[in-house]
C-alpha cells in the first residue's frame, strides 16, 4: 500500500519486482527519470534481489538518476540487514539513500516526488547530478 | 567530533569481526592494546587489537558448581545501565532492604518492619568465577525463594526467582565509566514476570539505573547460530534448529529448519578462514548456504523471511530476548556476545 500511495502521488511510476524489465512493453515504456531501488532492512533476499537488478542498470543513470530506499528503519531490532551495508551500496553506485519507516510514509513519499521532479528537470537550475552530489556530501559530514 | 568517529568506527569494525573463546578452555583473558594500524588504514592512526595474554593461574578456573545454576534454563534477558553507590560490603543489607520492599509491595498500605521473617527471603551474593576479564566486575545473583509456612524452619526453602547481572569482556563500557559507577550492563532474569518488575523497581530506586528488554535482531541471531554451530562438541550434540516465521501473512507460519550437528560443522568449516575469529561475510556465506539448500528442496525463500530463534547444543536464542544456555564449556562465550549486545543498546 505505500506502493499505492507513491503511485497516486507519482502518477507516472512503475512498479517493478526486480530487474531486467521484460523485453515484449519495450516499444511503449515512457522515458525513465529515476529509479528507486526499495530494500526492506527486515528481509535479506529484498538486498540480494536488489544487488542482482543493480547489474541491468545501464551506467548512466548512475549520474543522479538512481536513489535507494531502505524500509523498516525504525525496528532495528528485526533488522536482517545491517544498515551500513545498505550505505556502502549507496557509496559503490555513487547513489543516494534514504531510510524511512512506512508508518510516516507521506513524508517520505514527498522526499521521493521532490528527487523526482529534480531528476526529471522540472526544477529550474538544479540538475540530477548536482542534486545527488549535494546529497552525498551531506552524508559526509 | 573526531573522538565520537574514532569510537564509532571501533564498534563498527568489532561488529563486523568478533573473536570467540577458545573450546573448552577456562576463560582466556585479553589485552588491550595500541598498536600501529596494519593495513586497515595505514599512516599514524591507532587500531585496536586483541592479544591473548598468558594462561590464568589455576585459581581463576572457573568452579563449574558456581556457575551451574546458568544451565539448561529460560532466561530473559534485559540491559541495565551502570549502577550508582553499588557496594559489594553492602550485599547482605541489600538482600534484607530488597526482601522489606517485595513485602511492602505485596501488601501495599501496610508498614513493614525491616529485618523480621517474610515470606520472601532473598539473598544477594556476587559470584567472582563469573567474569570475562578483571576489568569486569564479578556478577551478581539476586535469588529470592519462599518459605512454607506449613513446615518446620529447616525445611528447605523453594526457589521463585532469580536474577543474575554480569559483565563478561565488557571492557568498551566499563572503561569509560564515571567514578561511583559499577557496570554490569547484562541482566538474565527467571521466575515471575512481577518479581523481575518488583527487583526492577527497587535497583531502579537504590542505584538509579535503567533497565531495558533485551531483543535480539536476525542479523544477531545469525551471528549466534554461525558461532555455535562451529563450536566442537565432545558428545553427540542436539540438531542445529532455525526457526523463521513469515511475514504478511494472515495466519501466522513458522519453518523450522533441522541441521545435522555435523552437517552444520562441516559447513561452517569450509567457510571459516581464520580459526578463532569471525567475520561479517564468513557469517553471509554460512547463512546464504543454507538459504540455497532450503531453496532447492523447497522453492521458498527462507532470506525473505525473518529469523526468530536459533538453537544449537551449546545455547538456544529467541529473538524476544531469551536464551538457554546448554553446555558448561561455552557459556562465557555466550555471555560475550550477549554482553556486547546490551552494552550496544545503552551506549
Amino acid at each position: 500500500n505505500f506502493c499505492e500511495f507513491c503511485l497516486s502521488n507519482l502518477s507516472l511510476s512503475h512498479l517493478a519486482t526486480s530487474l531486467p524489465l521484460p523485453s515484449e512493453r519495450d516499444h511503449l515504456r515512457p522515458r525513465i527519470d529515476l529509479i528507486v531501488f526499495m530494500i526492506d532492512i527486515k528481509s535479506k533476499y529484498s538486498l540480494k534481489n536488489v544487488e542482482t537488478s543493480l547489474a541491468y542498470v545501464d551506467a548512466s543513470f548512475f549520474l543522479g538518476k538512481v536513489c535507494f530506499l531502505a524500509t523498516g528503519v525504525g525496528r532495528l531490532n528485526s533488522c536482517s540487514v545491517e544498515t551500513n551495508v545498505i550505505c556502502k551500496l549507496g557509496e559503490t553506485y555513487n547513489s543516494p539513500v534514504l531510510f524511512c519507516e512506512l508508518e510516516v510514509r507521506l513524508a517520505t513519499a514527498q522526499r521521493l516526488l521532490r528527487i523526482l521532479q529534480i531528476c526529471a528537470g522540472h526544477i529550474p537550475g538544479v540538475s540530477a547530478l548536482s542534486f545527488v552530489s549535494l546529497m552525498r556530501n551531506s552524508y559526509d559530514y | 567530533r573526531e573522538k565520537q568517529g574514532l569510537r564509532r568506527g571501533k564498534r563498527e569494525r568489532k561488529r563486523r569481526r568478533r573473536r570467540l573463546l577458545p573450546s573448552g578452555r577456562p576463560p582466556q583473558r585479553w589485552r588491550r592494546r595500541r598498536g600501529p594500524a596494519r593495513g586497515l588504514t595505514g599512516g599514524g592512526s591507532n587500531v585496536f587489537f586483541l592479544l591473548f595474554s598468558p594462561p590464568p593461574p589455576p585459581q581463576e578456573i572457573v568452579d563449574p558448581q558456581k556457575t551451574a545454576f546458568l544451565l539448561r534454563k529460560a532466561w530473559t534477558l534485559y540491559s541495565v545501565t551502570p549502577l550508582y553507590r553499588f557496594h559489594r560490603a553492602r550485599l547482605r543489607d541489600y538482600a534484607r532492604l530488597l526482601s522489606a520492599f517485595i513485602a511492602a509491595e505485596k501488601q501495599k498500605g501496610l508498614a513493614v518492619e525491616v529485618g523480621v521473617e517474610l515470606d520472601i527471603r532473598v539473598t544477594v551474593s556476587s559470584i567472582a568465577e563469573l567474569r570475562g576479564s578483571e576489568q569486569d566486575q564479578p556478577a551478581v545473583l539476586v535469588q529470592l525463594s519462599s518459605r512454607s509456612r506449613a513446615s518446620s524452619r529447616s525445611s528447605e526453602d523453594k526457589l521463585v526467582w532469580s536474577g543474575c547481572f554480569c559483565s563478561v569482556f565488557g571492557d568498551d563500557l566499563s572503561e569509560n565509566v564515571l567514578e561511583g559507577f559499577t557496570c554490569l550492563p547484562l541482566f538474565l532474569t527467571h521466575g515471575a514476570e512481577s518479581y523481575t518488575s518488583m527487583v526492577g523497581r527497587w535497583f531502579q530506586k537504590t542505584f538509579d539505573c535503567c533497565f531495558r528488554r533485551l531483543a535480539i535482531s536476525p542479523l544477531n541471531l545469525s551471528w549466534m547460530v554461525a558461532m555455535w554451530a562451529g563450536s566442537k562438541l565432545d558428545r553427540a550434540a542436539s540438531a542445529v534448529e532455525l526457526v523463521f516465521s513469515v511475514p504478511r501473512l494472515l495466519q501466522p507460519l513458522d519453518i523450522s529448519y533441522a541441521i545435522h550437528p555435523e552437517d552444520a560443522k562441516e559447513l561452517w568449516d569450509t567457510v571459516q578462514k581464520t580459526p578463532g575469529e569471525i567475520t561479517q561475510e564468513e557469517v553471509d556465506v554460512f547463512m546464504d548456504c543454507l538459504y540455497s539448500h532450503f531453496h532447492r528442496h523447497f522453492k521458498i525463500h527462507l532470506s525473505a523471511a525473518k529469523l526468530v530463534k536459533v538453537s544449537t547444543a551449546v545455547a538456544s536464542a529467541h529473538c524476544d530476548g531469551i536464551v538457554k544456555l546448554l553446555h558448561s564449556q561455552y557459556f562465557l562465550g555466550v555471555l560475550m556476545i550477549l554482553t556486547e549486545l546490551a552494552i550496544s543498546q545503552i551506549q
